[in-house]
């Protein structure tokens, strides 16, 4: 059956399509850049850089494959950094090691609780995801500021910066594989597992492909909702205790537009922003795809302002080739 | 009633999709001014065949004459200008325009300045064509509150302000009540009167007999048989339909009711029904009839804790109602099978095994983690008992054909045994063969002691079906009718069902 036969071939390419324009975008960025781009110290940078905003990407991936949105991520990583720094510094006559466990469990906590209320208002009053956390993203950056009079928290206890700027087992591996990259892929793999072999995961795609159909076959439409948003709000709470770590403050003015990265890097990844459509492989490699592209416009020295020009053509471009092939494999 | 030319001719019409041979050769003439039906299951090639003659796909080969005349119809524009009307199941409607506004949408007529719409002649233009065929449908209402058979006729109306001489309706019945159901009929003959051809493609072969002047039965893409109704009976039509000698339309069953497995009391929701009662016996099926609107449906979400404000008593084996969310009833060993499959059923472009598995998943999990190989075999093995290939288990759930989703939805509940399991319209757009099938099926639940609440608009199922056949009317149970030996008649649910009689 030739029809058959390239309907596979098809399928494969559906499939494949993602690492195959990564795969590209590598080679091209190492040609062009002279060799530049592959060297070790370089990659391991991109993946520092993408880790931040790649950890928020995954609770932003199954809240976008519920049908929803959270736009604001990008606030609770400034109000959470802050929350995480005061902790901390407050607690500077504790040891070093409670202190920055009690501020991660603050940050967290903090992120948390206002995903669970933007879950819970948008779980009970069917008032659309978009306005509730763009409500709540208006409302965290001013409690960011609030929280610390405008002014950047500083006295944080040193150790805290081998959590943003330090490397997993240095003395062994030496610098390959910093903090941040490693909460990367352990999120990663955990979030992968989560949406493709749980009862949870399940009832997320459910959820986001017929609603209507999911609560009619039992499931829980409003906890599952209620729990996304906690995730992704948690996640960006431990991201702005691990960024103001990176910064060695707590600065409320950082994360912005971040709400807007994070989405891109999980619609260009192939996640369906009509929801009950997505992966986290997909969503890690759209964040890939951007860190790279970003990298290596830094390294050829391409003017700031143009690459914002090109980031958003690439956007497009990836978000038309998904269309066209997914019409192509519809047929 | 045949005259010297046929009004349309299919000539050797073939269509092939990757894989399929949709149509092969298809050839038969339909006679002007009559109403022509034709019947096949699923895939048979029907809605192929009325798609190319509406102009929304092209045939691969053959030719379509009208009046005698070769014509190519490449776009839906050629088929209008050549005064060929289709009405789809899915309706094209404006919710938020009125009627006029849709029936003449993108023909307004207009003001010379600004091309402001001059509404009055608008709605007069409307008004005209509604009283030229005997509708009574408000022009000026928005179509949104239109009941689903008003806005059915909206769409007649709206094909016949082309001046169409062919009108297809596909699957009119399957939004409509019986009362709905004689208005239609009632506007299709006033329509053959004036000259119009009817293609009138239908599972309900009822209505066939009572509505049309020729049928034509497909098959697997080929044409079977085209012949005048009155040289024809149910069981050839069936059988040349199926392709196989069916036995009976209803697979027997014996009835042996057990005890109460689902009792209600006083069941009331504001708006929607009130005071119902009744009781569910292990091993009965019971059959809800009514009108469209007349609280079936709602009564069936009630009962499945899936509206809200549901006063009343309501018990379940040992747990008590109102449910207050379909988890909660399922809990309570209750099933559901909504109405609409495609909008509050299934996830259609998940693959058919997350459809079979999703209401029981905790059987097929551990500590919230799926056992793969145990998903699957529980799936495969609801399947292979509701005879669906297994191969379909991977398929999205959306490229099964009608019957086979049902069966699926059947499937998700079938994974334990359930003491009640509710089915509303189980056999909606699903073919006669398969319609036999889903019959033998809820026998085979109901035998195994399962109680059986069947809602269903197309009365020879509910007296073929039901042990009992309770009858709803403005929202009120008025009436259960005994069964037992399928002699209840037709007239007495109607007269029910329209408030005209108490038993």
């Amino acid at each position: 059956m030739s029809a058959a036969f390239s309907r596979d071939v098809l399928r494969w390419l559906v499939a494949l399509r993602m690492p195959v324009i990564l795969a590209a975008l590598v080679v091209a960025s190492t040609i062009l850049t002279g060799g530049r781009f592959a060297q070790l110290d370089n990659l391991v940078n991109v993946a520092r850089q993408i880790s931040f905003e790649g950890l928020i990407a995954f609770g932003m991936t199954l809240v976008i494959v519920t049908g929803g949105i959270d736009l604001s991520v990008g606030s609770l990583v400034a109000l959470c950094g802050v929350v995480g720094a005061l902790v901390m510094r407050s607690m500077g006559e504790s040891p070093p090691a409670l202190a920055i466990a009690t501020g991660l469990a603050c940050g967290i906590a903090v992120g948390g609780a206002i995903g669970l209320s933007s879950g819970a208002i948008i779980a009970r009053f069917a008032i659309p995801p978009f306005i509730v956390t763009l409500a709540a993203m208006l409302m965290a950056r001013g409690f960011a500021f609030i929280a610390c009079h405008g002014e950047p928290v500083y006295e944080l206890p040193s150790r805290l910066m081998w959590l943003g700027r330090g490397f997993v087992g240095e003395s062994v591996l030496g610098r390959m594989l910093p903090v941040p990259v490693l909460v990367l892929i352990v999120a990663y793999a955990c979030f992968a597992v989560v949406l493709t072999r749980t009862v949870f995961g399940r009832q997320v795609i459910a959820v986001g492909s017929n609603e209507e159909a999911a609560r009619l076959a039992g499931i829980a439409v409003r906890r599952t909702k209620l729990i996304v948003y906690v995730i992704t709000g948690s996640l960006a709470g431990l991201t702005g205790v691990m960024h103001s770590a990176k910064l060695m403050a707590g600065d409320p003015k950082v994360g912005d537009m971040w709400e807007l990265n994070v989405i891109a890097a999980v619609v260009v990844g192939g996640t369906s922003l009509f929801g009950g459509r997505g992966t986290m492989t997909g969503t890690l490699i759209g964040a890939l795809l951007i860190g790279v592209l970003n990298n290596s416009l830094n390294l050829l020295q391409v003017e700031h302002f143009w690459q914002k020009v090109v980031l958003g053509g690439v956007i497009l471009a990836a978000s038309l080739i998904d269309a066209g092939l997914r019409r192509l494999d519809a047929r | 009633m045949q005259t010297s030319t046929p009004r349309i001719q299919f000539d050797a019409v073939t269509k092939t999709y990757p894989g399929v041979r949709a149509l092969d050769a298809v050839s038969f003439d339909v006679s002007p001014g009559c109403v022509h039906a034709i019947v096949g299951e699923n895939g048979a090639g029907k809605s192929t065949l009325m798609k190319i003659l509406a102009g929304a796909t092209r045939a691969d080969a053959g030719t379509i004459r009208i009046d005698g005349r070769p014509v190519a119809i490449s776009n839906a524009r050629d088929a209008q200008t050549r005064g060929i009307a289709i009405v789809y199941q899915e309706f094209n409607l404006a919710p938020h325009l009125s009627v006029s506004e849709n029936v003449f949408l993108g023909r307004w007529p207009r003001r010379k300045w600004f091309g402001l719409v001059r509404f009055a002649e608008l709605h007069e233009r409307t008004t005209r064509l509604f009283r030229d065929v005997g509708l009574d449908v408000p022009v000026r209402a928005r179509v949104e509150t239109l009941s689903v058979a008003q806005q059915q006729m909206v769409e007649i109306a709206k094909a016949l302000s082309h001046s169409a001489r062919v009108l297809i309706l596909d699957e009119p019945s399957a939004v409509l009540t019986p009362g709905e159901l004689a208005t239609l009929f009632r506007v299709v003959r006033e329509m053959t009167a004036r000259g119009v051809t009817v293609l009138y493609i239908s599972h309900r072969l009822d209505e066939i007999f009572e509505l049309a002047d020729s049928v034509t039965v497909l098959r697997d893409g080929r044409h079977v048989s085209t012949r005048p109704i009155r040289e024809v009976d149910r069981r050839t039509l069936i059988r040349e339909a199926v392709g196989r000698p069916l036995e009976e339309e209803f697979p027997a069953r014996e009835s042996r009711p057990g005890e109460v497995r689902l009792s209600v009391r006083d069941l009331s929701a504001p708006g929607r029904f009130a005071g119902v009662s009744f009781d569910l016996r292990a091993g009965e099926v019971v059959a809800l009839t009514g009108m469209v609107g007349s609280g079936r449906s709602s009564v069936a979400m009630a009962l499945f804790g899936a509206i809200g404000s549901v006063s009343g008593t309501l018990r379940a084996g040992a747990m008590r109602g109102p449910f207050r969310s379909p988890a909660e009833a399922k809990r309570a060993g209750i099933a559901f099978l909504p109405e609409d499959r495609k909008r509050e059923g299934l996830l259609l472009a998940r693959p058919t095994r997350e459809n079979v598995t999703l209401a029981h998943m905790s059987d097929v999990s551990a500590a919230g983690f799926f056992i793969r190989r145990r998903e699957r075999s529980v799936a495969n093995a609801l399947m292979s008992r509701l005879g669906i290939r297994g191969s379909a288990l991977e398929e999205p759930a959306g490229a099964l054909s009608g019957g086979n989703q049902q069966k699926a939805m059947l499937a998700r509940w079938l994974q334990r045994p359930c003491d009640v399991i509710i089915l509303d319209e189980p056999t909606r757009g699903v073919d006669v063969g398969a319609k036999f099938e889903i019959y033998a099926i809820i026998n085979d639940l109901a035998t195994r002691g399962a109680a059986v609440l069947m809602i269903s608009s197309e009365l020879p199922e509910v007296i073929g079906m039901a042990d009992r056949i309770g009858v709803m009317c403005r929202g009120r149970l008025v009436g259960i009718l005994d069964n037992a030996g399928r002699a209840v008649t037709q007239e007495a649910i109607l007269r029910l069902a329209v408030g005209e009689a108490h038993p």
